[in-house]
């Protein structure tokens, strides 16, 4: 600290918890101490307070504790003279800050007024999905997305470890125009820096700004308005420490190690803009207590020494003193100085197209009201196929366009779209072809104003009106494509040739060959077992969060986050041998029918920090794999009813088990392994080996029903492999049971195998 | 070394370079009073002595070696130059490790009759504290009383003194690497007591002749005060008054108030000392005192009891070891109470030509000519009270009083617990801070600069020389004992000299809010300095033990057995250290060589004596760099800093307002506030409905908005 800093913030603390005592008394007053409170889907209560004391806050009569709490943690302002060293004080102030900042969140979510709902002069952009569904603009009103919830936390995890999303910041303020506004936010996202929205000065904050010039904003473009006061930056903690208790596996109330934990594994930042106040100083005492610094584009005193945080702590960048030719030159330095000083890795993917680029964009909707053109989807049709050639069949960088581009299309028109990619490369193999051309997807979609989804023959991709207009044209996609693979896949293709035509004579000679091909993958896979192989692979991605969590993968169980398949990983280990994806030798069969192998368990025991001596890949009950956080469902014990229940991820329902989601990956999660307690893909649910030494697929009694309708045909298949075509509808849902004693009528009625199978006991 | 020969009197303007004593001198020379300075005029060190060349062990003796060839003759017995130097330094050692230790040991005692119920007064002050240290000691804590736990300490820390077996307890608190290598060397301490016998024993007539083997054995011994009775007594003194945080107070002769009962405290126990700051602040004694005509009880410290209750209380310091006969000097103190160690004899006689009563405390330490009132832990409240009334009822005997007005203000009470808690607050308390910022080469380098007053240099010159220096070069100071009281009179202490610190180091006090010169406490909690190095050499970046970091421990003016103890522990503890005065050894080149060549090998540390401040600056520095270039650290570079911190924000406020108000004087009219050009207030809006506008006219100063 500065004692300038000090000052302002120890006297932000004390007015923000004596405000927060205040709101606290009036709210008890009025709804009585049993007024239930509770951020939206989420199984930490108000989490910075349950992160650091381990203190449930479940009602307004919880709260006085914790105001208590955080005036034991205030301290007084340094004097003028012999003052007394103030560094641990504002600290310890700035964490009072976020206990009362958190506590009075908690007070208005029992008043019912967070989140907040802003009223709006220009609203030009549409909500996007937050969390509690689509939200966002209805009129002239807009309602904010508060705290993020537990489901979105767990859904970025994969991106947080694999490095898509390096970090995170949090915007508190308002910046120097709607231009300097969007700039930076798109700065951000082409960085895959996730965006938190908070404060104002004067009255105005970014989020108004961002929504008069029409930025999406919400989960799917990384952007999310928390509120627009800087009491709602608490939320970002809150985000921050609710990492270290599902990735981490951190034990509530082990403050020290979750702010730690933060300092050396989530790369967040605090962005001040416009003039700081001594609530803004005091919150930002507090996140620079998690390891954040703080950089200011106003003049505020520097704090250089390190230490609490890994770089600067305060950094004062005055935005009109920035050398740079215009705003959007100053623009783009602040933000440079932003990822140095939290030491944020950044590759910026360097594609010659004439927007913006990053995976941020990823999840942009093209609606049809700003949608330019379209190909693929219900009005023509279209494909993707990439395929390996000799190389001195494929001319590096060569892109070729035949039919009609984008700008000899008339406004909302739609064509068919066939792009073939050939590539070359020593280390190439036809194995690798699918997964390069997975990849995609993501490829695409990565373009501001791009809509991209599907893939092979189903690929549909949308082009909105402002990208169109900035010039993007179909040879891009091939720049895109060309210079994406070369970066990602560098070190096993040499070669990359892109051909994309919108003739539809071509598109459907073309799209026959690929056809052929597609129908040779899926073979290929279909025949890809666990006995095909002696080799598994390793992931140790997650160890980036979950130190002690190793996942083996095998032909036919995909890893649990749902992201790599065994052939993912082998193309992994080709690309990079020294990566998180490693060779792992069968070894000795142990025991065949669980599936515990030799390899598997010296490599679990070595790579778990002796956390975890042996590791069975066909079951559930006996030695499971590790869970890290990230999983996209998790399979439980039900022991009534003699069988499992899978809830998924975006289930934010109550379980027969009495624990959500949440609550229940919280249990599992963080590296641990706990028998009859799983993470899992969702696609392992196809897999012959699906608990194939405790019963299989005949064992589930409970299936989030979201689960079952979005995988139906693929589950029915499973259902007629198993010999029970009609099992899929003897599995009780959220619908029809969320408690044991609902469930096991259910099954009786049904007449569910499980209940007559071998006791699993 | 040069040996100044010339009987002289040293003028009284080279006699120190407090200016409070130098007006109580010349005032003492008004009032035909001898003081320690002026007998040192007269009484010159024994040459023979001082070179470690006397040996007088037995009575075929005294021998002495000197001459031209002194080094290659033998006393009576045979032994050699280096036997009769190392024999006498290692009888110092003991001598030092007894007098901390069995303070350490009344402190064990005082805390077992507080866990049994017979102190009244007293109490476990800081329970956290007590937890930690029965951790160390192996003492089960979980589910049992207060006062259950600190019986176990106080009984197991007792063992420490006399057990029969094992190791001291407290040598666990080492790094791993160090640990391992005491014991492979042999010197790991046994038992407190039976150290400073067995080097009595050694050192008796006839037996242990081997220089280098009787040096060892100091080392172990010394290392039984370090890791073992000093160590105890400053965590046992924590347990009982309260852990040190800091706190502002005031040093010098000035704190003696004209019109006030004067109460001063001297020597080095915390006991009944914390009684008489309770009974100072009794309002029935203060009516009392205001009966008698004085304004109120005003207490102070001399030597390390000042500081034992400066760095818990606050209680002013009125100065250090050679500012004790000053203190009576001035005629404005009705009593001085005193208990054990540095209190010179000549107080009996001085005490009777003024009306200040000296009063001795311990049935240890007696003074003929002094009112004896024996501390008795059992009843310390009324021996307090009965010492402060008898001070008030002096009141009316006072005579002409001379107070000299210098008091400069300082910022204490910085212990091992605090340092880890200022870098991090209560949550994320560390030393990573202190290690990123030495890493980086904003910190050049730690020193330590302890120890007492010598009448031999100039007071307080040394010490105030090395920090003055230090921090100009970015290395960061822990002071102790009377180096502490030196540093504060001179108002190196202060948290405001920003100007005198390098950029680096300015960055740090600023970052933290510290003084460049952090105290540490008392000369006994110069283990605060090991636990702290320990913390530091573990924290990461910097090595794994002592003796990787760039640190030094200096020692300007010594004078006592007590400051030998602690340098040798040091030393085996892995650090560098240099005295200045003399070296006591300087007789024996082989002697010599072993306690810096020999040790530096055996334990990585060693002890060096350099009288020239000059000299001993640039041989600190040059370790300190040398440990540096071995961490292949960055070579230090102060150009690189001083963008951080509060004076450059507003530096440039002060311009923009500045160039405003030119520009107004022009016509010009200007926009914005210097802070941020769009905004001239700033808000805060709740979202639910109220707003905070707060306008700030002057934003130079944020801490008056207050």
């Amino acid at each position: 600290m500065s004692r300038y800093i000090a000052t302002r913030a120890i006297r932000g603390a004390q007015g923000m918890v004596r405000e927060a005592e205040e709101a606290v008394n009036a709210a008890l007053v009025e709804l009585g101490p049993d007024a239930p409170v509770a951020f939206t889907n989420t199984a930490y209560y108000l989490p910075v307070i349950y992160a650091f004391t381990g203190e449930k806050v479940e009602k307004l009569g919880d709260l006085p504790a914790i105001i208590e709490r955080a005036k034991n943690l205030l301290h007084p302002v340094p004097s003028n003279n012999m003052w007394l060293p103030y560094l641990g004080e504002t600290l310890d102030s700035g964490i009072a800050t976020l206990f009362a900042e958190e506590a009075m969140e908690g007070a208005r979510f029992a008043r019912g007024t967070e989140p907040q709902v802003i009223k709006l002069d220009h609203a030009r952009a549409d909500g996007a999905r937050f969390t509690g569904g689509d939200l966002g603009v209805h009129g002239d009103k807009m309602k904010l997305n508060g705290p993020i919830d537990d489901i979105q936390l767990r859904a970025w995890g994969i991106q947080l470890v694999d490095g898509r999303m390096p970090g995170f910041c949090a915007i508190v303020g308002c910046a120097k125009s709607n231009e300097v506004a969007v700039k930076i936010v798109r700065e951000l996202q082409s960085r895959g820096i996730l965006i938190f929205l908070s404060g104002n000065v004067n009255g105005r904050s970014i989020i108004h700004q961002l929504q008069e010039e029409g930025i999406q904003l919400g989960y799917d473009t990384f952007t999310v308005p928390f509120g627009i006061d800087t009491i709602s930056a608490v939320y970002a903690l809150g985000f921050a420490a609710r990492s270290a208790l599902t990735f981490g596996g951190m034990d509530a109330g082990n403050a020290r190690k979750i702010m730690l934990y933060n300092k050396y594994r989530v790369f967040a930042f605090v962005l001040a803009l416009g003039e700081v106040d001594d609530l803004k100083y005091a919150t930002a005492a507090g996140a620079i207590s998690f390891g954040f610094p703080t950089i200011a584009d106003t003049r505020i005193p520097q704090i250089l020494p390190t230490g609490v945080t890994t770089y600067e702590h305060v950094v004062s960048m005055p935005f009109d003193e920035i050398p740079g030719a215009d705003d959007m030159e100053r623009t783009e330095k602040l933000i440079q100085r932003c990822m140095e000083v939290r030491g944020v890795k950044v590759k910026i993917a360097k594609v010659p197209i004439p927007v913006s680029y990053g995976s941020a964009f990823e999840g942009e909707r093209i609606r049809k009201d700003i949608m330019y053109a379209e190909f693929g989807g219900k009005r023509s049709n279209a494909f993707e196929f990439l395929r390996m050639k000799p190389a001195d069949e494929v001319e590096d960088g060569k892109i070729t366009v035949s039919g009609t581009d984008i700008d000899g299309m008339e406004e909302g028109g739609a064509l068919p779209l066939g792009m073939v990619v050939d590539v070359s490369g020593r280390k190439m193999q036809t194995d690798f072809e699918p997964i390069l051309e997975r990849q995609f997807h993501y490829f695409i979609n990565g373009v501001e104003g791009i809509q991209h989804n599907g893939q092979r023959d189903i690929a549909w991709t949308r082009i909105s009106k402002s990208t169109f207009g900035k010039g993007f044209r179909l040879e891009h996609f091939g720049k895109v494509i060309h210079a994406r693979i070369h970066e990602v896949f560098g070190n096993i293709v040499d070669k990359v040739q892109v051909h994309l035509t919108t003739d539809q004579a071509e598109v459907d000679e073309l799209i026959e060959v690929a056809r052929v091909a597609y129908a040779e993958r899926n073979e290929r896979i279909a025949n890809l077992t666990d006995e095909s192989v002696d080799t598994f692979y390793s992931c140790l991605l997650c160890q980036s969060f979950a130190p002690n969590h190793v996942c083996v993968i095998n032909p036919e169980r995909v890893g649990l986050c749902g992201a790599y398949n065994w052939l993912d990983c082998k193309a992994s280990y080709e690309i990079n041998p020294t990566g998180p994806n490693q060779p792992v030798a069968k070894g000795l069969v142990i025991d065949a029918e669980k599936g515990e192998f030799s390899g598997p368990n010296e490599y679990i025991y070595q790579n778990s920090n002796q956390a975890v001596e042996r590791v069975t890949l066909y079951s559930i009950m006996e030695a499971p794999l590790t869970s890290c956080g990230c999983f996209e469902a998790i399979m439980v014990l039900v022991p009534e009813a003699n069988g499992f229940m899978i809830v998924s991820r975006e289930d934010p329902s109550m379980t027969p088990c009495g624990m959500t989601f949440s609550t229940l990956a919280g249990t599992a999660g963080g590296g641990m392994q706990t028998p009859g307690m799983m993470g899992m893909g969702k696609y392992y649910l196809t897999s012959k080996k699906f608990i194939s030494a405790d019963g299989g697929m005949k064992r589930i009694v409970w299936l989030s029903s979201n689960l079952r309708e979005s995988m139906r045909p693929a589950l029915q298949e499973v259902c007629e492999r198993e010999g029970m075509p009609d099992l899929l509808d003897k599995i009780a849902d959220e619908t029809v049971a969320t408690t044991v004693e609902d469930l096991l009528p259910f099954l009786e009625e049904k007449g569910h195998p499980a209940l007559t199978m071998d006791p699993l006991f | 070394m040069e040996k100044e020969t010339t009987d002289a009197a040293k003028p009284v303007a080279a006699k120190s370079i407090d200016p409070a004593a130098l007006e109580m001198l010349a005032h003492a020379d008004g009032c035909g009073i001898d003081t320690a300075f002026s007998r040192a005029d007269t009484m010159k060190p024994c040459p023979i002595g001082e070179s470690g060349a006397c040996c007088r062990i037995c009575s075929m003796g005294p021998c002495r070696l000197v001459g031209k060839n002194a080094e290659e003759k033998t006393g009576i017995c045979g032994a050699d130059m280096g036997t009769i130097a190392s024999r006498h330094f290692a009888r110092q050692v003991a001598g030092g490790v007894s007098a901390h230790s069995d303070h350490g040991r009344d402190m064990a005692m005082t805390l077992r009759a507080v866990a049994l119920g017979e102190a009244a007064g007293y109490k476990v002050k800081d329970e956290q504290k007590l937890h930690v240290v029965a951790d160390y000691l192996g003492v089960p804590t979980s589910g049992r009383e207060v006062n259950e736990i600190a019986l176990d300490v106080a009984d197991v820390a007792l063992t420490q003194f006399g057990q029969p077996h094992g190791e001291i307890i407290y040598t666990k608190r080492a790094t791993l690497k160090r640990q391992a290598k005491w014991r492979e060397l042999g010197i790991t301490p046994r038992a407190i007591d039976r150290e400073v016998v067995e080097v009595l024993h050694r050192t008796h007539e006839g037996v242990d002749l081997d220089a280098e083997n009787i040096l060892k054995s100091a080392l172990r011994c010394s290392l039984a005060d370090g890791w073992g009775g000093a160590m105890l007594s400053t965590d046992i003194s924590d347990i009982l008054f309260g852990t040190p945080s800091p706190l502002s107070s005031e040093v010098n002769l000035g704190v003696l108030k004209d019109d006030q009962v004067n109460v001063i405290v001297h020597g080095h126990e915390p006991t009944l000392s914390a009684m008489l700051v309770e009974a100072a602040r009794d309002p029935e004694l203060i009516a009392e005192a205001k009966a008698a005509g004085a304004e109120g009880i005003n207490l102070a410290g001399i030597c390390c009891t000042s500081n034992e209750i400066l760095m818990r209380y606050g209680i002013p310091a009125a100065g250090n070891f050679l500012h004790q006969e000053l203190a009576v000097l001035t005629g404005a103190v009705e009593v001085m109470v005193v208990d054990v160690q540095c209190i010179m004899q000549a107080l009996g006689p001085l005490s009777q030509r003024f009306h200040t009563k000296l009063v001795t405390t311990s049935p240890k330490a007696k003074i003929p000519g002094a009112t004896h009132v024996e501390f008795d832990e059992h009843r310390a409240p009324e021996t307090a009270r009965e010492i402060v009334r008898m001070a008030i009822a002096n009141y009316a005997n006072r005579g002409p009083v001379h107070i000299p007005d210098f008091h400069e203000p300082l910022v204490a009470g910085f212990s091992h617990e605090y340092l880890n808690y200022m870098q991090g607050g209560f949550h994320r308390g560390s030393f990573r801070p202190l290690n990123d910022a030495i890493i980086a080469g904003r910190v050049r380098g730690l020193a330590g600069v302890v120890g007492c007053n010598n009448v031999r240099v100039t007071q307080d010159e040394g010490i105030v020389e090395m920090i003055k220096r230090f921090i100009a070069d970015d290395v960061m100071v822990v002071v102790t004992g009377c180096a502490a009281t030196a540093g504060a009179k001179a108002g190196y202490l202060s948290p405001e000299i920003l100007d005198h610190a390098g950029p680096g180091l300015r960055e740090v006090m600023e970052a933290i809010g510290i003084p460049p010169v952090l105290h540490l406490g008392s000369c006994v909690d110069n283990s605060r300095i090991l636990t702290v190095l320990t913390q530091v050499a573990t924290e990461g970046g910097l090595g794994e033990d002592i003796d990787d970091l760039p640190a030094v421990g200096l020692c300007p003016e010594w004078m006592c057995e007590k400051a030998i103890a602690i340098g040798t522990y040091f030393a085996a503890s892995g650090a560098h250290v240099i005295f200045g005065v003399s070296s006591p050894v300087e007789a024996s080149s082989e002697a010599t060589r072993l306690m810096t060549t020999g040790w530096e090998e055996m334990v990585g540390g060693d002890l060096e004596f350099i009288p020239d401040w000059d000299a001993m600056y640039a041989r600190s520095l040059e370790l300190i760099d040398a440990k540096r270039a071995a961490l292949k650290l960055p070579a230090y570079d102060p150009s690189q800093y001083g963008d951080s911190g509060d004076s450059l924000f507003f530096a440039e406020i002060k311009k923009y307002l500045a160039d405003k108000a030119a520009e107004a004087e022009r016509g010009v009219e200007t926009v914005g506030s210097p802070v941020y050009p769009l905004a001239d207030g700033h808000s805060h809006d709740h979202g639910d409905g109220h707003s905070h506008d707060h306008t700030h006219g002057d934003h130079t100063h944020g801490e008056g908005e207050a």
